[in-house]
């Protein structure tokens, strides 16, 4: 097992190391200046010179990549070039949106499609599977971002109930705080509740179908209980596993639901930041969002491997 | 209690005459904009968002711009201009303190403006301080500042938000704790969401009406709308999206105010690159578009068509969208001559703002119609800034050129749009040493005329400053002169 | 989820084409692709009126005899665009797709039957790819290049290509041990002929239902990207651009935001059926699930 872990963390490392080169070279071919931008169109040339070497800027490109990720080390990501703070702590800032919504849209959506998954499952071919995976195919192909501007439309702009966006901010009391967040949670997690039911299903489904399942029902237990006493809790390895994945699709989504309500987390964040040419933000939190996807991964590959020892051998 | 929450008990309908009770001693405002600033120096930054928060609010000048682009006193109480304009003496008010209890003098004066004028200096209007030679602290409460030539508008400079001054005390710390000496002091900043300011016990003048006023970043125009119409912002200064003006004004809750602003629109041309050096192509490109079509499509009728590079509320300004009339048949006739009847392709570069997106695709197809093939390429400011403005590498722009009085560019050497004319570089000169207000009118005039005449960029309209704000809030300004949200004088109306 | 099942020559089936046939969501899918694949087509040669044609005195109508959907804040008829619109969604899902499936598909095989270092190699690259949020990608690419529908659809085929060598890789690997391949190696084939006449011909249909669903996910993706002004650009319409224009005018022309987004759910929904249907058609053992 401790071999196991230490080639996946070093794959891992590599990864974020790789990951971190690419990102620093990608953005090293950005057309556009930040401090040119900060200064405007009256700018003088020597204005816009003074600001990049208050800036550094005018170091050489691999010892900015070298201080940058030794930073790292020291949680140290740099000073944003145009908020003038560090970046850490820009950072840190944001997650608070980010995350809470994103930890939101999870539980929302496993509250919605493991018992509609289940009942599915239960009902297998009949009405209830039928128009409960109906409604999935439908969610599925719903973008969030309509999906969004729908309920913006409908609870913001005529009903008047929830705000349209921004964020109230947690210090403004938790009840303003999650009013904000609740029209973005709602439009992150309904198609991931599809996505989830569905896998629930099959997961239930391919329980259902094994061997000791079958003895259970011939020893004389109901659907029900056989469906609760043995399949859920099996099927939830593979839907664990899918959970974790969608990590990475949530992050993305956050990205662009933070968009459309125009909340002030990490998506909206990149956004500025690359349009500001604020690019030791933008490096910094690809890197972040890079590391929390293969952490994740990692995680999951732990677990698996604990499941089924079988895994921590190789492959081959 | 909270208001969504009421909303939610008492429902939609109640809401809007019960929340009229409830605001009733309201003291403060939150006040929607559409950009955060990166930080909060005015002295250090070209960026609007910034003097929209802390011009007059939190820092002062010397002189200071009112609504109608007059120059008032400010930490000047007074001046003396010497014979030959050389000379400006300055007299300071006594008694005036920084938010951070250190006190105003002439040093203060001269440090602010030594430090703009500095080699490090990171000021994006160093050029207002060029021209200064000298500056002395006669005494706490007297400046003279001695100018190498005479600059016509140096008082007017003096009033910009990059000629704040600061206490060397916290001018470090300006870009994220600003201490200035305005009727508001800074509370905080929550980055991403706001920043709060609250009125200031110790200032000198008339102390503000509101106890404290929140700046709301709302970059959306859709949440805009919604943060306007729920209330959760009281006044929108600068509102985003022309297009839900009617609904605003239909709304009895909001007043709605257009105004004027500096900024001319213009579809900007290469003049430098053919075949947009030929004159003809020019006047081609000016009469196949049509501003009022531009008007109603990008801005969805608000507006006002110009025919030169200046602002219609001017006094010196000329009508001059005559000289150019949508005409098509004309445009093509034009392109004839020039030889190029039978169309090229262009590429059209836009800045990421909303009126330049949109006007953008309506004057793609207009220039379709007389067979020049526009390639839209959209681009961020950066982008923008690198490769067109001080690039050159551009065909066509669309761009709002909002400082005041700028129609100088023209004469300026290698200005991204090339125009290049002698004749009216002497117009500039003349306006410079030129003190009789008719004389500076006439010259104004010809010089409008002239860039006209030379079609040189396609002149589409006058951005409007659109403001919306709740109709008992009162005090706030209709125009913008100059980018600032002044709210020392905004109060709640009972 | 999905695995490969070889077929052998005597799986005891009805035709393919006959369960087809009988299968609904199969059928659904195919109506709607082949709908959108004429809406797509016909665009090509006639729409109501010209999208580039901006009439400005007709902006925001709503939907009449004369614009069945309405007009959009320029006076362009939003029926015309939506046709066009499905001519680009399709048209980047096509190449993106083709992108992954060129690319990706040879590398799982060739990973498949090599192993070693180009195995290796190939899982460490496309942890790297998985690693980084699309949209992100999408963002670096787009300020790099410039936003357009090119590099949207880089930036879309960029994350197929590791999917479809995971896929391709997965399946071919088991094959490799089965006995129809090992009788193969034994009689000299060598590996590359074996994977063109015994590995492809058996992960063919698992692409297929793959390249289905991916294809609905690049339809989603292309939507998204162009809606937050990433992938095609004006005046070329596109569904995702369409919504973005109508997000401020929701209060005085809400159809503005209505049909963009059911063009895009209607795409989605189809080829997602039209996938999931593949793939009991194709695969009849899974069939004992529906």
């Amino acid at each position: 097992m401790l071999t196991f872990v230490a080639r996946k963390l070093g794959g891992l490392i590599a990864t974020l190391v790789v990951a971190s080169v690419v990102i620093f070279a990608v953005l090293e071919v950005l057309p556009g200046d930040p401090a040119s931008l900060m200064l405007g169109v009256n700018a003088q040339p020597d204005t816009i010179a003074a600001l990049r070497s208050e800036l550094g800027l005018d170091q050489p490109a691999a010892a900015r990549y070298l201080s940058w990720v030794g930073g790292f080390f020291v949680g140290d990501f740099g000073i944003s070039y145009t908020y003038r703070v560090p970046v850490a702590e820009l950072i840190a800032d944001r997650a608070m949106v980010s995350l809470p919504l994103a930890l939101m849209a999870l539980i929302l959506s496993t509250a919605i499609a493991l018992p509609l998954g289940t009942l599915a499952a239960a009902g297998h071919n009949r009405w209830p599977d039928v128009s409960i995976m109906s409604f999935a195919q439908l969610g599925v192909a719903v973008p969030n971002f309509w999906f969004g501007i729908l309920l913006v439309y409908l609870f913001a702009v005529t009903l008047r109930w929830l705000p349209a966006g921004g964020f109230a901010g947690w210090d403004a009391g938790l009840g303003p705080a999650f009013a904000s967040l609740a029209l973005p949670a709602i439009a992150l997690a309904l198609p991931q509740a599809a996505i989830l039911a569905r896998v629930m299903r099959s997961a239930l489904l391919d329980v259902l179908h094994e061997d000791y399942i079958r003895t259970a029902r011939a020893k004389g237990l109901t659907a029900g209980s056989t469906i609760w006493r043995h399949g859920v809790r099996n099927a939830l390895i593979p839907v664990l596993t899918i959970l974790g994945l969608q990590f990475a699709f949530l992050i993305a989504g956050t990205i662009i639901i933070e968009n459309v309500f125009y909340l002030p987390g990490l998506g909206r964040l990149i956004f500025q930041a690359v349009a500001q040419r604020d690019l030791i933000v933008v490096q910094s939190l690809v890197v972040l969002l890079v590391a929390s996807v293969v952490t994740v991964n990692f995680l999951v590959d732990l677990a698996y491997a604990w499941v089924d020892p079988r895994l921590r051998h190789g492959r081959r | 209690m909270d208001r969504h929450l009421r909303a939610l008990v008492l429902g939609a309908a109640l809401a809007t005459g019960l929340v009229g009770s409830a605001v009733a001693a309201k003291t403060t405002a939150t006040i929607g904009m559409r950009l955060e600033p990166p930080h909060l120096d005015p002295t250090a930054g070209a960026a609007a968002a910034i003097d929209e928060i802390v011009y007059q609010n939190i820092f002062e000048g010397l002189t200071q711009i009112d609504e109608s682009g007059q120059v008032q006193p400010d930490l000047a109480e007074s001046w003396t201009i010497s014979e030959d304009g050389l000379t400006y003496t300055f007299k300071l008010r006594d008694g005036v303190t920084f938010h951070d209890g250190t006190s105003f003098d002439a040093e203060d004066v001269k440090f602010s403006f030594e430090r703009a004028k500095a080699e490090d200096s990171t000021n994006a209007q160093k050029r207002i301080f060029e021209p200064i030679e000298s500056i002395t602290a006669v005494d706490p409460t007297t400046v003279e500042i001695k100018l190498s030539r005479p600059a016509g508008s140096f008082l007017f400079d003096l009033g910009w938000g990059d000629a704040v001054i600061v206490a060397p005390e916290s001018a470090d710390t300006n870009k994220t704790d600003p201490v200035g000496t305005g009727a508001f002091k800074f509370d905080r900043w929550v980055k991403g969401d706001r920043v709060e300011i609250s009125s200031f016990d110790d200032y000198w003048g008339t102390s503000a009406k509101l106890t404290g006023a929140t700046f709301k970043f709302i970059g959306d125009p859709a949440a805009a709308l919604a943060a306007v119409l729920a209330g959760d912002v009281d006044a929108f200064p600068n509102f985003p999206a022309t297009e839900n003006l009617p609904q605003l004004e239909a709304d009895p809750r909001f007043d709605v105010v257009v105004g004027t602003t500096e900024g001319e629109t213009i579809l900007a041309l290469n003049n430098k690159r053919p075949p947009f050096d030929n004159k003809k192509v020019r006047q081609a490109i000016s009469h196949a578009i049509d501003r009022q079509a531009v008007i109603d499509g990008a801005m969805f009728g608000y507006g006002t068509p110009i025919g030169s590079h200046f602002a219609p509320h001017n006094p010196a300004y000329v009508d001059l969208t005559g000289l150019y009339a949508y005409d098509p048949a004309k445009a093509k006739a034009l392109l004839d001559e020039a030889g190029d009847g039978d169309g090229f392709k262009a590429t059209l570069k836009l800045p990421p703002t909303t009126y330049a997106r949109r006007s953008g695709e309506i004057i793609a197809s207009e220039l379709g119609k007389i067979g020049i093939e526009v390639e839209i390429i959209p681009v961020e400011w950066a982008q923008w800034l690198e490769e067109v403005f001080r690039g050159g590498d551009f065909d066509m722009t669309i761009v709002s050129h909002t400082e005041p009085l700028d129609i100088d560019i023209y004469a300026r050497d290698d200005y991204y749009f090339g125009y290049d004319n002698p004749e009216f570089d002497a117009i500039i000169e003349k306006l410079q040493s030129e003190a009789d207000t008719d004389a500076r009118n006439a010259l104004y005039e010809q010089a409008q005329r002239m860039i006209a005449e030379d079609a040189v960029n396609a002149f589409l309209f006058q951005l409007p400053k659109a403001g919306v704000w709740d109709k008992n809030l009162k005090g706030l300004w209709a125009n913008a002169p100059i980018q600032a949200n002044d709210l020392t004088d905004a109060s709640w109306q009972q | 989820m999905s695995e490969a099942r070889p077929r052998s020559a005597h799986a005891g089936r009805r035709s393919v084409f006959a369960r087809a046939l009988a299968h609904p969501s199969f059928l659904i899918g195919v109506s709607i692709a082949a709908l959108l694949l004429a809406a797509a087509l016909l665009s090509l040669v006639w729409t109501p009126y010209s999208v580039a044609e901006v009439v400005v005195s007709d902006r925001l109508q709503p939907p009449t005899l004369a614009h069945w959907l309405g007009t959009d804040a320029f006076g362009r008829d939003v029926f015309s665009m939506i046709l066009v619109g499905t001519r680009n969604s399709l048209g980047v899902a096509v190449i993106a797709v083709a992108i992954g499936i060129g690319i990706g598909v040879p590398l799982g095989l060739a990973s498949a039957a090599e192993g070693g270092l180009l195995d290796d190699v190939l899982m460490r690259g496309s942890d790297l790819v998985f690693a980084f949020p699309a949209l992100v990608t999408a963002v670096m690419i787009t300020a790099i290049f410039g936003p357009g529908a090119v590099n949207a659809i880089i930036a879309i085929g960029i994350f197929n290509i590791p999917v479809f060598a995971r896929v391709t890789r997965g399946a071919a690997r088991g094959l490799w041990s089965r006995e129809f391949v090992l009788a193969a190696r034994v009689a000299g084939k060598t590996p590359a002929r074996i994977t063109v006449e015994h590995i492809l011909p058996n992960v063919a249909s698992l692409i297929v239902v793959q390249g289905t669903i991916q294809f609905a996910l690049a339809i989603l993706a292309e939507a998204g990207l162009s809606y937050v002004g990433l992938g095609t650009q004006p005046p070329a319409p596109s569904w995702g651009k369409m919504l973005n224009d109508a997000q401020t005018l929701t209060a005085i022309a809400p159809w503005l935001a209505l049909t963009p987004g059911l063009a895009i759910v209607f795409a989605v929904l189809g080829f997602n059926l039209l996938g999931d249907g593949l793939r009991d058609v194709l695969d009849p053992r899974l069939e004992r699930r529906r």
